[in-house]
């Protein structure tokens, strides 16, 4: 094999450890295992039964994919798996959504778009003819007088959150709303949107931890 | 070396040109030496404001192009010795200049002048990128309009993009319409577009009768909008000038009603 190894093959004190790496086709990892077992590495099916522990890296697999690499590695009767895992996913140092929430201070003005992957919170304003699009929540620490799109890519659950909710329009998931002839506020002033039953919804921000089950907010101890 | 200022606001109609000439004049009536440069290639009035259409030989295209030196084709003023102006050709269009161009005469004519006043043309397009290109700063005119905000609302964004610091200049505000709330109240105004007021003028028709007449409204002191651009003069000079506020006008306006209920 020229092309670069997918697959180490370690020996330690339980076994062998098998290291996948995470970033090739799974197709690929398949085809060089195969290759190894039944090619390159004879010697190793020879010995007495060795305990097998196969490391995927950073790889999420499906119960198929994980069949299919017990059944290559078990077809040698000598092999026999311990364990076959991937690394637990990097988990944000404090808990809670808000870490993975990006402020930003700025003016969206006319005919400028703010994208951004997760929850956002914007400090300023977002003025008539500018856009907002997220794929998570949207807060908005001032004005919001534009369109504010939050669960662009498909999130239901998003919400709208604005210290004065003056929208040209909203949009959560592809649910689109225009005020006022779709909803009132009573007075646009820390409001919030979300979605009740594919429907916009208006309530004050003081209402948000009983719509949520888990609220970004921090509750009294 | 002198300060560039371009007057620009997006939308059409709402003063630019008017803006433009009536600033210009005031710097000069305040013993400033200015010089007016129209980037509205294709569709010029500034030369018309001013009352200086006859006098002109060269254009700004001109001197893009190299025909001519550029203190060839400045226009002197016929009432001030040190307002000059630099019309735009009419022939041409705005793709005939490049930024570049522009950029390198405004930096040309800073060496001689006190202020370069850079009329822009509406739109954001290729004549917009050539009237920026070579300003320090922005004064964004606006309307209490909803269309004319949005538009200033863009251009805003657009200066904040090429860090030009912009101030912000509310035309033709009606206190009546203000006060019984049919039109944008300055406040909102301000709020939206979150930049420094520069000044405010009220709409007043003897602008429209000044402009016709080829003689800035500046020039009259009768006109309430004249004390409006001088006042804003000033402040662009650096003075302490109290913002002629709505109060003071429709004070004013209080007056004319009273005097009409008297009559």
């Amino acid at each position: 094999m020229t092309e670069k190894q997918h697959i180490m093959i370690k020996g330690v004190k339980e076994g062998l450890l098998f290291l996948l790496d995470d970033q090739c086709v799974f197709d690929a990892l398949v085809a060089e295992l195969r290759h190894k077992l039944e090619k390159t590495h004879q010697q190793l099916l020879t010995g007495p039964l060795v305990h097998i522990h196969v490391k995927l890296g950073s790889r999420i697999i499906t119960d198929e994919q994980r069949e299919q690499l017990a059944s290559i590695i078990g077809a040698q009767g000598n092999l026999m798996i311990q364990s076959m895992e991937s690394d637990p996913p990097a988990k944000p140092e404090s808990g809670g959504g808000a870490a993975n929430m990006h402020v930003l201070s700025s003016i969206v003005r006319s005919g400028q778009t703010l994208q951004h992957e997760g929850d956002l919170l914007l400090i300023g304003d977002v003025n008539p003819g500018g856009s907002i699009l997220c794929t998570g929540d949207i807060y908005v620490l001032g004005a919001l007088r534009g369109m504010a799109h939050a669960g662009f890519a498909g999130r239901t659950d998003a919400i709208i959150a604005t210290s004065l909710m003056r929208p040209t329009q909203l949009r959560i998931a592809d649910v689109v709303s225009r005020p006022p002839e779709e909803w009132l506020t009573f007075d646009s002033a820390m409001e919030f949107a979300y979605l009740n039953e594919g429907q916009m919804q208006i309530d004050k921000l003081s209402q948000l931890f009983r719509i949520r089950q888990n609220p970004i907010l921090f509750r009294g101890v | 070396m002198g300060e560039a200022i371009v007057i620009t606001s997006g939308k059409g109609g709402v003063g630019k040109t008017t803006t433009s000439a009536n600033i210009g004049t005031a710097l000069a009536l305040l013993g400033k030496k200015v010089c007016m440069v129209d980037t509205d290639i294709g569709l010029r009035n500034l030369d018309v404001v001013m009352g200086l259409e006859n006098r002109i030989i060269y254009d700004l295209v001109d001197v893009a192009e190299g025909r001519c030196r550029l203190n060839q084709a400045l226009v002197k003023d016929k009432r001030f010795d040190e307002l000059y102006m630099l019309p735009a050709a009419q022939t041409k269009d705005k793709d005939s200049v490049k930024p570049e161009q522009i950029r390198d005469i405004v930096l040309e004519l800073k060496q001689g002048h006190d202020y370069i006043i850079i009329d822009c043309p509406a739109g954001i397009e290729h004549g917009f990128r050539n009237a920026i290109a070579g300003a320090d700063r922005a004064i964004v005119v606006t309307t209490p309009e909803n269309a004319a905000v949005r538009d200033a609302d863009r251009v805003i964004g657009l200066l904040e993009g090429n860090k030009i610091p912009s101030k912000l200049l509310i035309n033709r505000i009606r206190p009546s319409m203000v006060k019984s709330g049919e039109m944008l109240d300055i406040d909102e105004i301000c709020q939206v577009l979150a930049i420094d007021l520069l000044g405010i003028v009220p709409d007043d028709e003897k602008v429209i009768t000044a402009a016709n007449n080829g003689e800035p409204t500046v020039m009259n002191p009768a006109s309430r909008a004249a004390i409006a651009y001088r006042n804003i003069s000033r402040r662009i000079l650096g003075d302490m000038v109290p913002l002629m506020v709505l109060d003071e006008k429709a004070g004013a306006f209080k007056r004319f009603r009273k005097f009409l209920g008297i009559g």
